[in-house]
């Protein structure tokens, strides 16, 4: 691999998906494009990579943005956002949407495990709010992660992690060595691929956003970006989830922690005239 | 300190669950089968216990079965950690009280996530 081919490669997925490849990352681009050299025929990732300089090959470039993603993930990951969303954004939701329609987008989705922790969680709150409907949009920029997660189909390590024995036993059954999640939870989330860079508006109004881990691999402008156009998505009373690593503060005041939580964040009414005008402008 | 009792047959398997278990700052015994275990739980019960299923002697359910009927046998919190991996033996430690189950092969992580699981960390 030469510096001009790694710093080609930084360049493109910078502007593909946003990710900030560090230096030192031989060792992550050798483990992460082996796979996808093979795959297409190239001797090694040094040929691989050349070939991304001197050809302009769509396809090949996806593979390989696809394939520098990562997409750890697991059920019920970090608890704290699962249970803030039973103990405090659901009730306030359920009392101000008088018609039980409540819009929820995981912005990067990837294997699935996010937006279906949310679908079992409803279903278990069920009798408490019978009237409540969740509309799960579940998104990623990664084809390979949205295949696997429609098909809800797990190993046996993916449902170890994060979720409970008794909720595996009632949304699960056994298909040879994995395990296949019941049609009716993966019939409550929508699965689309979106890139974050693009323009978020046509995601249309959320109530709320669950935009984690994917942050921490963008700059500080394009995470500025993708927050300033969830803020523009919902509504004054509506929440965003940060993983636990990631914050608002020194990057927008689209957003306010919301007190006493940890990775749960309101939108900061003072910030919302600067955001407004920059919709419209964008709109125009 | 919390106390938990690792049963397997396997010795290997104990010294992997004691070495897991005192990192997170439970103290640690040991037994080889199901009757070792009653008889260890009938001297002191411990918080928790992680199970086997498979062993000569007395198998795990017959264990939890045994122990539930025991003075102050509904006590520990059973987390069963057994290589059967289909629906009907996990339903069925389920209904004997187990709280969790894990399915070997298993790691550190597995191990941690299902005893805060089921509030032991
Ligand atoms: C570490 S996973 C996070 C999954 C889940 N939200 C969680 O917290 O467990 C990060 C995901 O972000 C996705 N991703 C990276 N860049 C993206 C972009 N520009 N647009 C959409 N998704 C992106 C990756 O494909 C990957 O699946």
């Amino acid at each position: 691999m030469t510096t001009e081919d790694i710093e080609h490669l930084a360049a493109l997925l910078k502007q593909r998906s946003g990710l900030i490849l560090g230096t030192e990352k031989t060792y992550l681009i050798e483990s992460r494009l082996s796979p996808v050299a093979r795959k297409e025929g190239f001797s090694n990732v040094a040929a691989l990579l050349t070939s991304l300089r001197t050809r302009r090959d769509e396809k090949l470039i996806y593979a390989v943005t696809d394939a520098m993603t990562t997409n750890e993930t697991f059920f019920f990951r970090d608890k704290t956002p699962f249970d803030q969303f039973k103990s405090d954004v659901l009730p306030a939701l359920a009392k101000a949407r008088l018609s039980g329609d409540l819009k929820i987008w995981c912005a990067a989705c990837s294997t699935g495990q996010e937006p279906y922790s949310l679908a079992m969680m409803m279903e278990e709150l069920r009798p408490q709010y019978p009237r409540i409907k969740l509309d799960i949009l579940a998104t990623d920029i990664s084809e390979r992660c949205l295949e696997k997660a429609q098909a809800g189909l797990y190993t046996q390590f993916e449902v170890q992690r994060g979720l409970p024995i008794q909720m595996m036993v009632k949304h699960f059954e056994k298909v040879d060595d994995m395990w296949r999640l019941s049609s009716k939870i993966r019939q409550a989330v929508r699965f689309k691929k979106l890139n974050l860079l693009e323009d978020l508006r046509l995601v249309g109004r959320q109530d709320v956003v669950y935009c984690r881990n994917v942050l921490i691999y963008f700059d500080i402008e394009t995470k500025r970006r993708v927050l300033e156009q969830i803020s523009t998505l919902l509504p004054d009373d509506g929440f965003l989830f940060l993983g636990a690593a990631e914050t608002v503060l020194g990057i927008t005041d689209a957003f306010k922690p919301m007190p006493g939580t940890r990775g749960l964040y309101i939108k900061n009414p003072a910030a919302s005239t600067s955001a407004m005008p920059r919709l419209r402008a964008g709109a125009a | 300190m919390k106390t938990c009792l690792v049963v397997d047959d396997s010795r290997v398997i104990r010294k992997v669950a004691r070495r897991i278990l005192e990192n997170l700052q439970f103290e640690v015994s040991e037994a080889a089968d199901g009757l070792e275990a009653l008889n260890a739980c009938k001297a002191t019960m411990p918080t928790a216990i992680l199970l086997d299923w498979n062993m000569p002697v007395m198998d795990g359910i017959t264990f939890l079965r045994q122990l539930r009927k025991e003075e102050g046998g509904t006590e520990p919190v059973v987390v069963f950690c057994t290589t059967e991996n289909d629906m009907s033996h996990i339903t069925e430690a389920l209904t004997e009280g187990a709280s969790e189950y894990i399915m070997k092969p298993f790691d550190g992580d597995i191990l941690e996530a299902k005893f805060s699981e089921v509030g032991l960390i």
